[in-house]
């Protein structure tokens, strides 16, 4: 199984008014060939930041990658140029499928114009090769009388269309990678689950490597391989989906895990949350980021960051402290 | 006014007998112009404004059909300062010239100076705005304070003295087999080049707020270049005010060159513009020969007037956060 992209040592971060932003903190992680990756971790921990920072996306200034490297099949995506970046790469060979279908999508441009530009930009197709692709895209992603439907603009689709739309975009000039940055956390759930069979039907299809940014962690169970556990702009936690589940190695895992309402739980207990507030990313991080709202915490957690380290095959975490005895390591 | 009557309140479709008020509700999805029309409508004052606008176009260009040039421009000093008549039915001029014919050419100069100004003033100004809106930083500083110096120095002082400066550099031109005065030409660029300023700071502001949206991030995920995402996806988002600001930009450059025409700086007779035609009558006001700004003078009142009507029934059928259907 070969890597198709390998990320080391990211940091990003944002000079605002009000300070810096430390969003990413040495972030370091890899994805292979056809596999499936989730991102999981609450809202402003980093995980968008993150793919945007790889795809280079983010606006700078404010935002400056400070360190790090991002090899999609060898080539460093952070040192590219960015007309090759354009042209090679992004819609290309990697495609995104954003958050908020109801406003991704451009309001004065029809579908159809939308996804065959990218077709034409990218595989120099002429007019007529582009519209027969979208509508065989558009008839992949489920959305019925696909050659009707090209010249419809986005305010007359249903928010689960728009997500379809979005995908037959984002995959229109069948990149290698998909990177989904929570693509149902806007639709209601059972919209979510067409999506997500969606995916995993055109996944399949493609032998697509994606990357499925959410904070949902039952939706991972069902799809991604690997889980990566972020907080703070670190990576705490990285599992294969079975493993994570039944050893949750991080405090901070186990908190999420808790937090998951459960069909074969007592439905009068109630949901654990987890105390505190995410920590302010504008404090230059020291000690462990989660240390505050832990439970097992100690006097080195406050101090010291753990390192991401092996506790099994495929399997790190950082963290001092053995969850399962509650002592430090 | 022309015009069907309205019921006060808004009309709500009536449904058909036995369509249940489920049905009402999947009325066809209007398009984006669809539903500006319907507002605009509502709009009478815009409505009229339209008509009295059509009317005027009409005059002059089907005026002229029946009217050839040579006679507006014809000068016969035994007949001049002559009262409306069946003959001249706005009367002469000063030297003679018949003002109903000059209305229609001069009317003809007028709406052409009114939109090539605008032209080139939506020109400079879209890209001037778009340029500063999208980049930011130092380019925006830099076309912000530009548009800050044009802004500031009053438009008729600057107009007037680069009327006086350039009036005369430019010969005559003839298009379409009919000669133009040169201070046709100069005016059109001083007033354009004097009122960009606002469309760019239009334009600006919903560079700003547009490119931050999350659909131009997607578009730029997709590799879209940095010109796609300027004029495909960002312009035609900003289009509602810029083509309000270029309908008030036409009455604004018709206004503009009446003044200049009228102190004597702009467009040279022979060639007529509404504006010029007045230039010689304010010495007759006070000796009751009316006829000479009269008409004229009406003409401009009118198309200033129902031009202004439209922009302002444009601005809010095209206001996207109106919720008016």
């Amino acid at each position: 199984m070969s890597v198709i992209l390998e990320v080391k040592d990211l940091v990003t971060r944002f000079d605002t008014p009000e300070g810096t932003v430390y969003a990413v903190n040495g972030v370091s992680f890899h994805l292979n060939e056809g596999e499936t990756l989730a991102v999981v971790g609450e809202s402003g921990c980093g995980k968008s930041v993150t793919m945007m920072s790889i795809l280079r996306l983010l606006p700078m200034p404010p935002a400056k990658i400070l360190s790090g490297s991002a090899k999609y099949r060898g080539q460093d995506l952070l040192q590219l140029p960015e007309d090759v970046l354009e042209h090679n790469i992004r819609g290309r060979e990697i495609g995104i499928v954003f958050q908020d279908p109801m406003t991704s999508l451009n309001p004065v441009l029809s579908i159809g114009y939308q996804i065959t530009e990218s077709l034409k930009y990218h595989l120099n197709m002429n007019e007529q090769q582009a519209r027969q692709r979208a509508i065989e895209m558009l008839e992949r992603v489920g959305i019925s009388d696909p050659a009707r439907r090209l010249s419809d603009y986005p305010h007359q689709f249903s928010g689960g269309m728009r997500q379809r739309a979005m995908i037959a975009m984002a995959l229109a000039c069948a990149p290698s990678l998909l990177i989904a940055d929570e693509p149902t956390t806007a639709l209601d759930v059972t919209i979510q689950a067409q999506i997500v069979e969606l995916m995993i039907h055109l996944r399949e299809q493609a032998n697509l490597s994606l990357i499925w940014i959410t904070h949902d962690l039952g939706v991972v169970a069902g799809l991604a391989e690997r889980v990566l556990v972020m907080y703070a702009g670190y990576i705490v936690e990285e599992a294969s989906v079975d493993e994570l589940y039944d050893h949750p190695a991080h405090p901070y895992t186990l908190a999420l895990l808790a937090a998951l309402p459960r069909i074969d739980k007592r439905r009068s207990q109630r949901l654990k949350s987890i105390p505190g507030a995410p920590p302010n990313l504008l404090v230059k991080p020291h000690g462990c980021p989660f240390a505050p709202r832990c439970e097992l915490a100690f006097d080195r957690c406050h101090i010291e960051n753990p390192p991401l380290g092996a506790i099994a095959a495929g399997h790190s975490s950082a963290c001092w402290v053995d969850v399962n005895t509650g002592r430090p390591q | 006014m022309t015009k069907r009557p309205q019921p006060q309140t808004p009309p709500s479709p009536q449904p058909p007998v036995g369509v249940s008020p489920l049905d009402e509700l999947e009325t066809p999805v209007l398009s984006l112009t669809q539903l500006a029309w319907r507002r605009f409508r509502r709009h009478k004052m815009a409505v009229a404004g339209v008509i009295i606008l059509i009317l005027l176009v009409a005059y002059c260009t089907i005026g002229a059909l029946f009217i050839p040039e040579e006679y507006a421009n014809y000068t016969d000093t035994g007949l001049r300062l002559q009262p409306p008549s069946s003959e001249h039915i706005f009367g002469t001029d000063t030297v003679g010239r018949d003002i109903f014919a000059r209305t229609i050419y001069g009317g003809q100069i007028s709406l052409l100076i009114g939109l090539t100004a605008m032209l080139v003033e939506i020109f400079i100004g879209v890209l001037v705005g778009a340029i500063s809106g999208y980049f930011g930083g130092w380019i925006d500083s830099l076309l912000m304070r530009l548009t800050e110096v044009v802004l500031i120095i009053p438009q008729i002082f600057l107009l007037l003295v680069m009327a006086k400066f350039f009036g005369g550099s430019v010969p005559n031109l003839t298009i379409f087999g009919r000669e133009f005065s040169g201070s046709v030409i100069v005016i059109v660029l001083i007033i354009g080049l004097t009122a960009w300023p606002y469309t760019a700071r239009i334009v600006r502001a919903q560079f700003l707020s547009i490119k931050e949206s999350e659909f131009i991030l997607a578009a730029r995920a997709t590799g879209t270049s940095t010109l796609d995402i300027i004029f495909r996806h960002i312009l035609p988002n900003s289009i509602a005010p810029i083509i309000v600001a270029a309908t008030l930009g036409i009455a604004n450059a018709i206004t503009l060159e009446a003044y200049i025409s009228f102190l004597g700086l702009g467009v040279r007779p022979p060639t007529a513009t509404w504006g010029n035609m007045l230039e010689g009558a304010y010495n007759y006001i006070d000796q009751g020969i009316y006829w000479l700004w009269l008409f004229p003078g009406l003409l401009i009142l009118l198309i200033v007037l129902s031009i202004n009507f439209v922009g302002d029934g444009l601005r809010d059928a095209l206001d996207p956060r109106s919720r008016a259907i």
